[in-house]
């Protein structure tokens, strides 16, 4: 048996050892380096099945914990990137283009090194219970999220998306840090158990300076899962950053915020007062969250953009499930939503890529007559168009399902309503794809859209699990903590 | 998992066409020997159907979320057996009038077979879950119908029916979770059987919420008058077999629904609300009425003339006794197919003359009697006319409603009273709407059939081969079942659970 922290390790060392190789040995093709990352992180895959799961020695530490939930999102956090990863392949030539260097293989190896270090930090933060390592794991992903957001140096675009994540990110980790300080003022600890027990002995009157702290730090969080109305920088950094990037921010971080959040908040659901007004927030949240992602992705005619304005939908459906946390389900209803969100999202950007590469563009136009292009392509669009949408016998209609289940069960209606209203708006500008892909003629002169076998691997399991999830979801429930 | 309930066979066999046509397989010969083998597994197992015994039969169930009571459960009683057997014979007839469109058959047939397997599956379902997710199979299969090979403004109408059924959709679901929340806590499930247990255990409040959540739900999908509005354009546009389909058998899915689950569940709920219910189906069948009197297209008259006679079946459902709803069932089937038969002559004349314009058609029965005369026949069922289905169906309707709601007339304390009730009200204005729908389906006639013949037409080509022999087939149908009424109405009797 192995213990935990091993995986993280070995991610870093992965991720170490590729960088040298990549300075000390004069191959030409960094395609190699890509391809060992991924056999990397299928290693570390499988050696996360073989973990001790309850270790003595960590028990008492409290800052490192591992349970079924920081396992669940280690795995995530590999596959993500795995994912990622293979798109970067795809994506390589474009990298190539836009990277000024001497030969057009130079500069290139990074965009596929600094995903796995990317990899560990969301592997920590799986398992951080103190909000001191929280922060460091958070900080390892942004920053290296910062790096890859402006990778193509000579994309304006990427530039500006890189400028903008970057301010803003520094801002909300200001918030954060801020917000620690408080609760740490407050309480005397940083570590989220020992806050949870000190809470019971902090007078009432400093319950107001524990509120403020934890709001700040829900601000920095509302940042990394792009909750309405710390949304703003989602459109234009998705639509700025190398396609394989927009794909890993909108998954992988947005998944490690969720994470975040629901750490952070169960110790203070405890208290009574206090729960009453963090749903009263997270409702808030999610309603402004809804509105907001859906209404303004009905008129977009960038695909990219119009996922970056669907991520934000989808993090208002993944608050409405956490808004119902008192019921039973909804902690597994909202893990199953981001396992499905991670599912149809990846599928999205796998098509899209190819099709970028094909065409030039990743306008909604661009997609015109892909059915009679490459109608495999453009079937695997269309289940992960219909799953983002919530359409049955797909995993997205599940994920949703069960967040209303919830809600419902909770007595939110007001907020179902409103998600029920989203969702009809959602039907509109996802099938605005569909539309351009079946009925929309192709442009003159245009072939197959040419797509590498991993992609392609990539993109047949990621349509059957969305498929044999929506019928069948038990399959991963079991699985779910 | 208990054994493999026969029905499953109903499903599988036209999403399995599908697929095969997609991996290249002949679009029209598989999906016509799927259709053919469907009815042929129909009628087996209404042969082994035993129409004395109450409940389900065939039932096989396989549990899919357990801790939600989702299951994938199967099964068929008298109602749901005359449903299915509308969804394969109506297939069937959609897939051999459907013609091969010039390129991209095979996504065409697939849609087709696609919708089919949703109907099929829906009213195979005992679970009230699966029952909404196959309904939602069509969804995309319509929009893509309808948007590629469309007729008219066919990408307007694509979006609206799609968005409109979607969000009525996404309402129903409500109503399907608030049905499930109302269980008795222990005893919850999607199980229909579970559920109707329940509430003759009278353990399930009457919750009017969750029945206008219900109502809404399945009256923006049935185009309940004010939210008719995506129908009568999105049948006009959409090629014929998918018409056929969706008019004729998706649609019924909503009242299907109704009879199902409000019925036994939610009766209070029924009645209390059904002053509001009554107004709506009287707009649905006076107003939507006059609106379709008011077409000068064929296509959009018998758009406009399906949501109307929707309301004959909500009023059906809302009188909310024995005769009522049998007669909501029987029209069930009865429009079904006369729409399905009006919108397949529909296509092929457009097939023939490339318009469906009154002003520009006239006379065509000349050169194609059979066209015409198959016409004759489904306008005529359509109205109403003894000796078709319909008649049994809207006599029963008018009877059981007439009857229903506090008696008005006669001696009541003593004092001599005269006055109708709201269900009374509700019948006079649906037997006008018979004089109504007369009179467009005559004036259409004439307008299409009669007159002098143009020398456009007069070489217009009639029915003929396997078209031809599918609305034989439907008009056999429902010649049969006019004579022969009381089949349907054994079978429908065990179903109805009134509480």
């Amino acid at each position: 048996m192995i213990p935990p922290v091993a995986l993280e390790i070995c991610v870093v060392c992965l991720g170490i050892f590729l960088l040298m190789a990549e300075s000390f040995s004069f191959k030409s093709n960094k395609v190699t380096l890509a391809h060992g990352a991924i056999f990397g992180l299928v290693c570390v895959f499988i050696l996360s099945f073989f973990i001790e799961t309850n270790p003595v020695a960590m028990q008492d530490s409290g800052f490192y914990v591992v349970d079924g939930l920081s396992l669940f999102f280690k795995r995530f956090a590999l596959l993500a990137t795995i994912l990622t990863l293979i798109l970067a392949i795809d994506y390589l030539p474009i990298v190539q283009r836009l990277v000024p260097a001497e030969r057009p293989e130079a500069g290139s190896g990074e965009f596929f090194i600094l995903p796995v270090f990317t990899c560990a930090g969301l592997m920590w933060m799986a398992s951080a219970a103190d909000f001191i390592m929280i922060f460091c794991a958070l900080e390892l992903v942004t920053i290296s999220l910062y790096i890859q957001v402006a990778y193509t140096r000579r994309s304006l675009a990427s530039l500006e998306a890189g400028t903008k994540f970057l301010v803003l990110g520094a801002l909300s980790t200001g918030f954060f840090i801020y917000g620690i300080t408080w609760i740490f003022g407050m309480t005397g600890e940083t570590n989220l158990a020992v806050i949870q027990k000190n809470l019971s002995i902090v007078p009432e009157a400093n319950h107001t300076a524990i509120l403020f702290g934890l709001a700040m730090v829900l601000v920095a969080i509302g940042f990394k899962i792009a909750a309405a109305p710390f949304q703003f920088w989602v459109p234009d950094v998705y639509q700025g950053a190398p396609t394989p990037i927009t794909a890993f921010l909108a998954v992988a971080s947005k998944a490690a915020g969720f994470l975040i959040l629901i750490r952070v908040l169960q110790p203070f659901f405890v208290l009574e007062s206090f729960q009453a007004k963090l749903i009263l927030v997270l409702l808030l949240l999610a309603a402004l969250t809804l509105i907001y992602g859906n209404l303004a992705a009905i008129p977009q005619t960038n695909f990219k953009r119009l996922l970056g304005y669907s991520s934000i939908a989808h993090a208002g459906y993944l608050l409405v499930g956490l808004a119902a946390i008192g019921d039973a389900f909804a902690g597994r209803a909202v893990v199953f939503y981001l396992s499905g969100y991670f599912l149809m999202t990846f599928l999205a950007f796998l098509v899209m890529v190819p099709v970028t590469k094909a065409t030039g563009g990743d306008d909604l136009s661009h997609f015109n007559g892909l059915a009679r292009r490459s109608p495999g392509l453009a079937l695997a669009m269309l289940i992960a168009a219909a799953s983002l949408a919530g359409v049955p016998f797909t995993v997205g209609f599940f994920g949703k399902f069960f967040v209303f289940e919830a809600a419902m069960n909770q007595e939110l209606y007001l907020l179902v309503l409103i998600g029920v209203i989203t969702v009809a708006s959602g039907f509109y500008y996802y099938f605005k794809v569909i539309r351009a892909m079946y009925w929309q003629p192709a442009p003159e002169g245009c072939g197959a859209v040419a797509v590498s076998p991993l992609s392609k691997l990539a993109i047949g399991l990621c349509t059957l699990l969305i498929l044999v999830l929506g019928f069948y979801p038990q399959l991963l429930i079991r699985f779910l903590p | 998992m208990s054994s493999v309930s026969p029905l499953l066979f109903l499903i599988l066999v036209p999403i399995l066409s599908a697929v095969l046509v997609m991996a290249g397989a002949n679009p029209r010969f598989t999906s016509i020997l799927g259709a053919v083998l469907n009815v042929l597994f129909f009628l087996a197992v209404a042969v082994f159907f035993n129409p004395a015994q109450a409940g389900f039969q065939f039932v096989s169930s396989f549990p899919v979320v357990p801790q939600l009571g989702i299951s994938f459960t199967l099964g068929a009683d008298g109602l749901s057996l005359i449903m299915l057997f509308l969804s394969v014979i109506v297939t069937l007839a959609a897939v051999c009038v459907a013609r091969a469109p010039l390129e991209n058959a095979r996504w065409f047939y697939a849609s087709i077979l696609l919708i089919s397997a949703g109907v099929v599956g829906a009213f195979a379902s005992v679970d009230v879950f699966f029952f909404y997710m196959f309904h939602e199979l069509a969804l995309i299969p319509t929009f893509l119908l309808i948007g590629i090979w469309g007729s008219g403004d066919r990408q307007a109408a694509a979006w609206k029916a799609t968005v409109y059924l979607a969000t009525g959709s996404f309402i129903l679901l409500l109503g399907i979770i608030g049905l499930y929340l109302i269980q008795p806590e222990g005893a919850r499930s999607f199980d229909l059987r579970q559920m109707v247990a329940n509430a003759q255990a009278g353990q399930v409040p009457d919750s009017p919420v969750v029945y206008l959540l219900l109502l809404v739900g399945f009256g923006i999908l049935v185009s309940l008058f004010p939210f008719h509005t995506w129908a009568p354009q999105a049948y006009a546009s959409a090629p014929a077999p998918a018409s056929m389909l969706h008019a004729g058998v998706l649609k019924k899915f909503g009242l299907y629904g109704l009879i199902r689950l409000a019925v036994p569940i939610l009766p209070e709920s029924v009645q209390e609300y059904a002053p509001i219910l009554l107004t709506l189906l009287a707009c649905n069948i006076l107003y939507v009425g006059y609106c379709t009197i008011a077409q000068r297209k064929l296509d959009l008259m018998l758009g406009y003339s399906s949501v109307m006679h929707m309301g004959y079946i909500f009023l059906g459902f809302v009188a909310f006794n024995q005769f009522s709803l049998t007669g909501a069932s029987l029209m069930l089937l009865s429009h079904g197919l006369t729409i399905a038969v009006l919108f397949a002559l529909c296509g092929e004349i457009r097939e023939r003359t490339g318009t469906l314009d009154f002003s520009e058609l006239g006379g065509i029965a000349r050169v194609t009697p059979k066209l015409g005369l198959a016409f004759g026949f489904a306008a005529m069922a359509s109205v109403g006319l003894p000796g078709f289905v319909g008649f049994a169906g809207e006599l029963l309707v008018f009877f059981g409603s007439f009857a229903s709601g506090e008696p008005q007339m006669g001696f009541l304390d003593g004092k001599e009273v005269f006055g109708f009730n709201g269900y009374q009200i509700a019948t006079i204005c649906a037997v006008w709407g018979i004089v109504i729908s007369a009179i467009y389906m005559l004036r259409a006639y004439r307008r299409v059939f009669m007159g002098p013949l143009s020398d456009r037409w007069s070489r217009l080509p009639d029915l003929a081969g396997l078209p031809h022999a599918a609305i034989v087939i439907l008009i056999g149908i429902m010649l049969f079942f006019g004579f022969f009424p009381q089949i349907l109405v054994n079978l429908v009797t065990p179903a109805l659970l009134l509480p």
